[in-house]
């Protein structure tokens, strides 16, 4: 079980946490003209890479912040996290 | 009968306390702190099974968790278990056992002709012979394997224990309570760590329990307790024996089991059966030992055969000699210290040493004490069926491949020792990469991956001084990186014997002529024949040699096994073991209950059950309820002998035709606050929200990115900048999230806050034409007329001094209602409206009776938003913009979302206005067509419409929208059923919606 640090409450188990998939992924802007291929990359096609991956958790049983994560998909360490306004380097 | 091969003055155990038990149904006795394994070796019993493939005689090989054969049923007050250790089973008074794998008797067992008939079962024999024809599997072949080779039986009944679960943080876990732990644990604690230690066993001590070392001028077993005491005493330290850390999982968490009852005759009142502990470490310790390995030689599965360390153990720790007459066979010193125990009780064993000309103080102790030894000598072959009665012994070459003179010698066992493989397991898990270490023939922990350490003889390293020395500064280096403390320790002065270098040989060849079975794998009977027929078949990858042959795959997991398992493989691949490489080690190191596992969250407890205040009202009025998710809701309120079909109807009924209530507490509800809030719900919705006016509802679809309905509901304006949202009962958590999403990472500029209020409001629905009269009775200073509160209104009401809300929505098509108090007027409200209701004939209705309301007027609910439709399907799409964005809809221009023959909702009635059509029926044109008859649509909700006194059903049907008056068949052949069918308009009750309106 993954032990992330929550950036509002600290360390938690993952129990605590739902999974919210890639935190790369950006919405196109409303009321814009969106092609079928860019709304299909939005909607569907992912990456699902191994290794590092910036990811998206929800504390629900916690402070029921979306918060980024930055992890490794194969071995499972993180490295960091992020606030949802928080501009990843 | 006497305990015959109890010896006095020596073990650990109480004679004070006399045990009763009964094996195979003999009474036996034996002693507090025995365990199953050591009184029945008391009294001389050595048969305990039958093995897995050839049902050959099983006895006892070990003396702990690595026990490949002694597994019993077991019998305690009242219950069963099966695959018990006999090994690690705790004595207890009044205990049972029977052996498995064995029937009729353990002494007669008619799998065993397997055995004699020589038709062996050889590796893969199971792919090869029970694949084909198919059609055998189920009738012949799979019955055939439960009956011969299944190991024990579980129970049927419901298991009374309790288990539970425990979260526990530490700066220090230490796996295993052997020299390594106890120092590694002490240090620490005295640097003021956080620290667990834990011992599989009931005794603390590990090895020092049995070896003739001295600690500090005490034996290594008083300094041992000595610690333990201590650590007991310190508020920081938690001390577990009978605990047993199986899994190393991910980011330091470890889990443990924890046996608290199982050595009891009955579990305590309020007392768990097992405690499962998931613990978070900061460091870890794993002193975890090591396990003696076999040789393989010769029927080396008969009973008597066993490791010579376990020998030790039975005689050191419970007084009991596994035999009077017994053969060593060693590669090693340990052996030898194993014969020196037997020879200080007064019995002479032979040692039979594989190396030629061994030197060191354990074996010059040996001579002096006048023991028989053989070097150059191994045993060919154990003789005798059920018990080992004699061997057959050799001589053999420097290269170990050229045997002498077989003789014959009498003993009634044969204690192994193949040198000792360190327990990598935990470390293995962690992610640990291993490696292999030439000195030991072994592999050791490599390089970590978590924050992990391995010590004493887990780490390859036998010298108790020097674990000893290690052990103390890691467990003071690890605490003193938390706690900053540096108290140093004295590290004591240690005596220990030296020993000499092992010899690397680990299998007898086979004499010229004989072809004895040599096991490598004692509980899955795979010998090393059959590992040669994987590798001649082109088996290679270790992997794939484990699960061709079974090798290690019992429920002891290859603890002894896997290792003379590589030495086969790698010999006759010409390859070196690390090349060969060991199988993956994964958790549960030692079978763990699937009660513990499951912990309290079984039966009512496996989710929380949610109930409205007005529950206790619902149950003193005879109310049937049906799980709602988590919720408990009343289905229908039983009166006399009504059933569910007769009581939903009558309340059905009685809502169309004087009035009805419902509970709707579980209505998920969400506030929602801001000067953003309209355009959040503009955005999220599918239809228009900028407009509505304070104290107004509207009904609202949401979608998901993809286009799908993901629920339903009302939003009403409560003020100008607040606004109460409904979702479904189901959806109420994932709509919270959904709106949390984008509110807090796509659209972090509008400012609204939401927050659910599921819990802080009861509702109650008031539905029917004389809804309006009950409602002005309820509210008699409020203007509830069709003017003062208009369809999808909404307004405060003063309930007899209590605050609530009135929404005028409607699900079930009639007039209706829907009031909410803060949760704990609920129960006053609901009594107030079945009190003032009275007059106007008024009924709680249940689950059943809204479903029946809602289906036949072609409302949606669960069963047609179901992930799987979009709002043309439910013929929601006059709610779709067609000038704003929301959430969803540049997706609803996809092709197939757009395709002319797109399917659609439909009424369906059966031709014979009697027949009710089973939901998850299948529409189709032909009920002759061959199969797979093409699938039309699918029943997705049936009632019995109050309105009509027929059937009715919903159903999502392709081309709906054109198919109205079509004739089809509703085929289920679940319930058997073909029912000729017409479709109609799903809105089968007052079409037009003049009832809400009136
Ligand atoms: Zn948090």
């Amino acid at each position: 079980m993954l032990y992330i640090n929550c950036p509002h409450c600290g360390m938690r188990s993952q129990n605590e946490f739902s999974y919210g998939g890639d935190a790369s992924v950006k919405r196109p802007e409303l009321n814009k003209e969106v092609s079928d291929q860019e709304w299909d990359n939005f909607v569907y096609n992912r990456k699902s890479l191994r290794g590092k991956h910036l990811e998206l958790w929800q504390h629900i049983s916690g402070c029921r912040q979306w918060i980024k994560v930055e992890r490794d998909t194969a071995t499972h360490e993180i490295f960091r996290t992020f606030k949802a306004d928080e501009e990843v380097a | 009968m006497t305990q015959a091969f109890r010896i006095e003055n020596e073990g650990l155990i109480n004679r004070d306390k006399k045990l009763s038990f009964k094996f195979n149904g003999k009474t036996y006795f034996g002693y507090e702190g025995d365990t199953l394994a050591s009184a029945l070796l008391a009294n001389g019993v050595h048969l305990v099974g039958r093995s897995f493939k050839y049902h050959r005689p099983r006895g006892f090989f070990g003396a702990g968790v690595d026990e490949p054969y002694a597994v019993v049923q077991l019998y305690r007050n009242g219950e069963t278990e099966p695959n018990i250790k006999a090994t690690e089973q705790e004595l207890f008074e009044g205990l049972e056992a029977k052996s498995v794998n064995c029937w009729p008797s353990v002494n007669f067992d008619i799998g065993a002709i397997n055995n004699f008939l020589k038709i062996f079962l050889p590796a893969g024999f199971y792919y090869k012979t029970f694949m084909w024809p198919k059609s055998f599997w189920y009738r012949i072949y799979e019955p055939f394997i439960r009956k011969a080779a299944g190991l024990g039986v579980a129970s049927t009944k419901h298991d009374n224990e309790r288990y539970e679960h425990k979260y526990e943080y530490c700066d220090l876990l230490i796996a295993g309570s052997g020299p390594s732990g106890l120092a590694g644990a002490y240090a620490a604690a005295k640097n003021g760590a956080k620290v667990i230690l834990a011992e599989d066993k009931p005794r603390f001590g590990g090895s020092l329990l049995t070896s003739d070392v001295n600690i500090g001028n005490q034996s290594g077993k008083d300094w041992a307790d000595s610690i333990v005491a201590e650590l007991k005493t310190m508020p920081n330290v938690i001390v577990k024996n009978r605990s047993q850390i199986f899994g190393y999982y991910d980011h330091n968490m470890l889990v443990m089991s924890e046996k608290v009852s199982d050595h009891l005759p009955s579990t305590k009142k309020y007392h768990p059966n097992k405690r499962l502990w998931y613990i978070r470490a900061k460091e870890v310790l794993i002193s975890s030992g090591s396990i003696e390995r076999p040789i393989v030689f010769g029927n080396n599965d008969t009973p008597g055969v066993m490791l010579s360390s376990a020998a030790k153990e039975y005689l050191k720790v419970y007084g009991v000699l596994v035999g009077r007459k017994p053969l060593v066979f060693t590669n090693n010193d340990s052996g030898y210290e194993t014969a020196i125990e037997f020879k200080k009780h007064g019995v002479d064993p032979i040692v039979l040493d594989s190396r030629k000309n061994p030197e060191s103080e354990i074996i010059d102790e040996a001579k002096n004490l006048g023991i028989n030894i053989k070097n150059s000598y191994v045993v060919v072959a154990a003789q005798g069926y059920k018990k080992v009665k004699s061997a057959d012994i050799a001589s053999i070459s420097e290269d170990k491949k050229q045997l002498g003179k077989i003789e014959n010698i009498q003993c009634d066992c044969i204690c192994v020792s193949g040198f000792w493989t360190p327990t990598i397991h935990l470390a293995s898990q962690s992610g640990n990469k291993t490696k292999f270490k030439e000195e030991i023939d072994a592999f050791v922990p490599g390089q970590s991956k978590q924050n992990e350490i391995t010590l004493g003889a887990a780490n390859g390293v036998f010298s108790l001084e020097e674990t000893l020395k290690t052990s103390f500064t890691a467990g003071s280096k690890l605490s003193k990186k938390i706690t900053e403390n540096d108290n140093e320790i004295a590290i004591p002065n240690v005596v220990e014997k030296k020993s000499s270098q092992h010899d690397k040989f680990w299998c007898v060849p086979l004499p010229n002529g004989k072809n004895y079975k040599r096991f490598l794998d004692f509980q899955n009977d795979v010998a090393v024949s059959d590992v040669e027929i994987a590798l001649r078949e082109g088996y290679r990858s270790i992997e794939h040699v484990k699960r061709y042959t079974t090798l290690g795959m019992a429920t002891d997991q290859g603890k002894t096994s896997n290792l003379n398992g590589l030495q086969l493989v790698s010999e006759i691949e010409n390859k070196v073991v690390p090349a060969v490489g060991h199988t993956t080690f994964r958790p549960p190191y030692t079978p763990i209950s699937i009660g513990a596992i499951v912990g309290r969250e079984v039966g009512k407890h496996s989710k929380p059950t949610r109930k409205s205040p007005m529950h206790s009202w619902h149950e003193k009025n005879n109310a049937v309820f049906v799980d709602a998710g988590v919720w408990l809701r009343p289905r229908y309120y039983k009166r006399g002998n009504e059933n569910l079909f007769e009581g939903s109807k009558r309340e059905a009924k009685n809502v169309r035709t004087n009035v009805g209530v419902c509970d709707v507490t579980t209505l998920g509800k969400i506030d929602i606050k801001g000067p953003d809030a309209a355009e959040l719900l503009n955005r999220v919705y599918t239809n228009a929200w900028l407009k509505l006016p304070v104290g107004k509802a509207r009904y609202g679809v949401m979608l998901r990115e993809d286009g799908i309905v993901m629920d339903d509901g009302t939003t009403t304006r409560i003020s100008e900048n607040h606004y109460h949202m409904t979702t479904t009962t189901a959806q109420a958590a994932n709509v919270l999230s959904h709106l949390e999403y984008y509110l807090q990472l796509v659209w972090p500029e509008l400012n609204v806050n939401v927050v659910s209020t599921t819990e802080q409001w009861a509702g109650a629905a008031i539905a029917g034409p004389k809804s309006r009269d009950l409602l002005q009775k309820l509210f008699p200073n409020s203007d509830v007329s069709n003017e003062g509160l208009p369809f999808m209104g909404y307004m405060e009401g003063d309930l007899f001094g209590v605050k609530a809300r009135i929404y005028r929505i409607s699900f079930s098509g009639e007039l209706a209602y829907e009031v909410n108090v803060e949760s704990d007027y609920g129960n006053f409200m609901w009594e107030k409206i079945i009190e003032l209701g009275e007059e106007f004939n008024i009924q709680p209705y249940g689950t059943e009776a809204l479903s029946t309301l809602r289906i036949e007027m072609g409302h949606v609910a669960g069963s047609e938003l179901d992930g799987r439709t979009i709002p043309f399907d439910n013929a929601l799409e006059g709610l779709v913009s067609k000038k704003k964005d929301f959430i969803g809809k540049r997706s609803l221009q996809r092709s197939a979302f757009i395709a002319e023959d797109r399917q659609r909702i439909v009424g369906v009635i059966p031709l014979d206005k009697q027949t009710s059509i089973p939901e998850g029926s299948h529409l189709v044109k032909d009920d002759k067509a061959p199969l797979p008859n093409p699938k039309l649509g699918h029943i997705s909700a049936s009632c019995w419409s109050v309105e009509y006194d027929n059937p009715f059903s919903l159903a999502i049907l392709k081309d709906g929208k054109n198919m109205i008056g079509q004739k089809l068949f509703a085929m289920s052949p679940l319930k058997n059923k073909v029912i000729p069918v017409e479709i109609v308009s799903s809105h089968y009750v007052d079409p037009k919606g003049e009832r809400v309106r009136s």
